[in-house]
């Protein structure tokens, strides 16, 4: 059912689903920019939709929204342990497509992966609602159409903003009757990108033992400098990493956290003892490559990587995954081709 | 509801025997009935947490042989009987132990890699009529590294047991030295098709090991191996353990050779 919303009235219906859910969108992060005095777009809580980007592909992914880069898995004194509670409000993510594509393999591997859920991002997961920014033309690096993640139905509502005031949402799923109160009806479908500027090739039939030999990954062993951004910014990510701290004042008391953990940055593989898996930065990006492209699909049925281009955006190196998805297509085929 | 598996329970120390300087093995106080070859979450609330395996069970107790290498370790090792560890699991996939009733048993462990295999040789020890032969490879770095040596005194009593190390040092030593590798064709085997092969131990050993038994004729399928990887989680989540499209704490840390030699790191 389309609905058309002027600015105060879409505010309206904000105010009164602030009242049972935070709201979370791409917001101007000020002066958070990678250089002095420039801005980023980011997420965060919204109070108007004013304060909403939808000009501009957000630098950060929305899972930090409901799967923390740091989190608090339980606090303990000497010999008693206690979770911590989690906050009743539900929670409303403004998100693109390609986004709520992640969001679904992010599922996969905390929800299904082993014999059971993830407990932390169940609890947070289960609370969240999706609106879907319509995506009238394709960002600088977006590759969602060759990932096939530039539609989605998983949505309760999608907005469209004419930049000029004026929203037009599709709405599945009406949030407390709100939309249908405080706007107004209107003949409107949500506008999927068909079509960006760069495509990829995504390779079948990946020899694991041959490719990772390839020379491809030669020029990422120099190039890389295992900054982490590319991990951090994918909104398909779960890697996390166990930590203990304790607390200054009283070192038998503390807290058992997870944060975020990167394939490429140091230590992602070292056991106490010494032993300790791709040394090699080239390696670490093919491990990281055949993840997005090859080894999710085999266990989860769909290719990891949802062509957001997120981490070509934020490499200071200027390495570009799509581009080595492509070379690692030429090379599949060369290889099979050479027989 | 969905439960939490992070959440871990204490598990009181019965006793510590000091194998070596830095190897000690914890009996603790649980009954988690595990399969052979699992391992489980052990830490030190503010110092942190790391996957161990199960060195041997029983009802009510499970053993950890813990080297002192890292953080978590070196402040295990400070404990006392009596106090405290904390642990979750079991977590893994075991060694299948019936598929190696009635046939000939090789069991190959390097170092440490004879913790997550002792259980096995145990139970084969108690019930020896359950293979038509065992035989028992083991090697470490020098005499001074020695585990289990009164369990290894006992099994060499009924079992065909081979140790070596790989270098005699000064120590007063007069057994085998060199490689287990090379003891892997001395084995007696009468039929090759009743061999089934455990190799455990450090990735190079393991990989050198299993090419001997390859060369003498047995089946990539009648081998199994086990991963030492980062298991921070346990349960499938974390991703340090993953290696291309498996999950180690999941799939393994057991692995039949004909999956573990396609897993690329």
């Amino acid at each position: 059912m389309g609905y058309k919303f002027t600015t105060e009235e879409f505010n309206r219906l904000l105010s009164d689903l602030k009242k049972q859910y935070r709201v979370y969108a791409p917001v101007l992060l000020k002066g958070k920019g990678r250089f002095s005095d420039t801005d980023v777009v980011g997420y965060g809580e919204i109070q108007n939709i004013d304060d909403v980007i939808f000009t501009q592909k957000s630098y950060f992914s929305p899972k930090e929204i409901f799967y923390p880069i740091s989190e608090t898995m339980f606090y303990f004194t000497e010999d008693e342990y206690r979770e911590p509670k989690v906050e009743s409000k539900e929670i409303i993510v403004f998100l693109r497509s390609c986004d709520i594509n992640a969001v679904e393999r992010l599922d996969k591997i905390m929800l299904e992966n082993g014999k059971e859920p993830d407990y932390y991002y169940h609890r947070l997961r289960s609370k969240v609602k999706f609106i879907k920014i319509d995506c009238p033309t394709s960002f600088d690096s977006c590759f969602c159409v060759s990932m096939g993640t530039n539609y989605t139905d998983n949505y309760s509502a999608s907005i469209h903003s004419d930049n000029n005031g004026l929203y037009l949402c599709d709405v599945k799923e009406d949030i407390n009757g709100l939309f249908s109160s405080y706007g107004t009806f209107a003949e409107f479908k949500p506008l999927f990108v068909e079509e960006n500027d760069f495509s990829v090739e995504v390779p079948e039939d990946i020899n694991l033992a041959t490719i990772a030999e390839h020379d491809l990954w030669q020029e990422y062993s120099s190039r890389c400098v295992a900054c982490g951004r590319c991990n951090t910014s994918c909104p398909t990510c779960s890697c996390f990493t166990v930590q203990d701290i304790f607390y200054e004042d009283n070192p038998k008391c503390g807290e058992r956290r997870r944060v975020w953990a990167s394939c490429q940055i140091d230590g992602f593989t070292d056991m106490a003892g010494g032993h300790s898996f791709r040394k090699d930065k080239g390696q670490r990006m093919r491990f990281k490559v055949m993840h997005k492209i090859n080894d999710f699909k085999k266990r989860f049925g769909m290719h990891m990587c949802v062509g957001c281009g997120r981490c070509d955006d934020v490499c200071p190196e200027y390495i570009s995954f799509s581009r080595c998805v492509n070379k690692v297509s030429a090379a599949v085929q060369g290889v099979n081709n050479d027989g | 509801m969905v439960k939490n598996p992070y959440l871990p329970f204490k598990a009181k120390i019965l006793d510590i025997k000091k194998q070596t300087d830095i190897d000690w093995t914890y009996r603790l106080e649980c009954s988690l009935s595990p399969e052979w070859g699992q391992f489980v979450e052990v830490s030190i609330p503010g110092v942190g947490e790391c996957p161990i395996s199960i060195s041997d069970f029983g009802d009510d107790y499970i053993e950890l042989t813990i080297r002192r290498v890292g953080k978590v370790t070196d402040v295990i090792h400070q404990l006392n009987q009596c106090d405290n560890l904390f642990i979750r699991g079991p977590y893994g996939k075991g060694f299948p132990i019936p598929d190696f009733y009635d046939k000939h048993l090789i069991i190959a462990a390097g170092g440490t890699g004879l913790a997550p295999v002792k259980s096995i040789i145990n139970h084969f020890y108690d019930h020896p009529d359950k293979l038509t032969k065992f035989n028992l490879l083991i090697g470490f770095k020098t005499p001074s590294d020695f585990l289990f040596k009164d369990e290894i005194d006992k099994w060499k009593d009924n079992l065909n047991v081979t140790i070596t190390v790989d270098r005699a040092e000064n120590d007063n030593w007069d057994g085998n030295v060199g490689l287990i590798t090379n003891y892997v064709p001395k084995i007696n085997i009468f039929k090759i098709e009743n061999v089934r092969v455990v190799v455990v131990g450090p990735p190079v050993m393991m990989k050198f090991t299993v090419q001997e038994f390859i060369k003498l004729g047995v089946p990539e399928e009648n081998i199994w191996v086990s991963f030492e990887r980062k298991m921070c989680c346990g349960v499938g989540k974390c991703g340090h353990c993953k290696i291309d499209d498996t999950y180690v704490c999941l799939e393994g840390p057991v692995f039949n050779y004909t999956k573990a030699k396609k897993l690329i790191d």
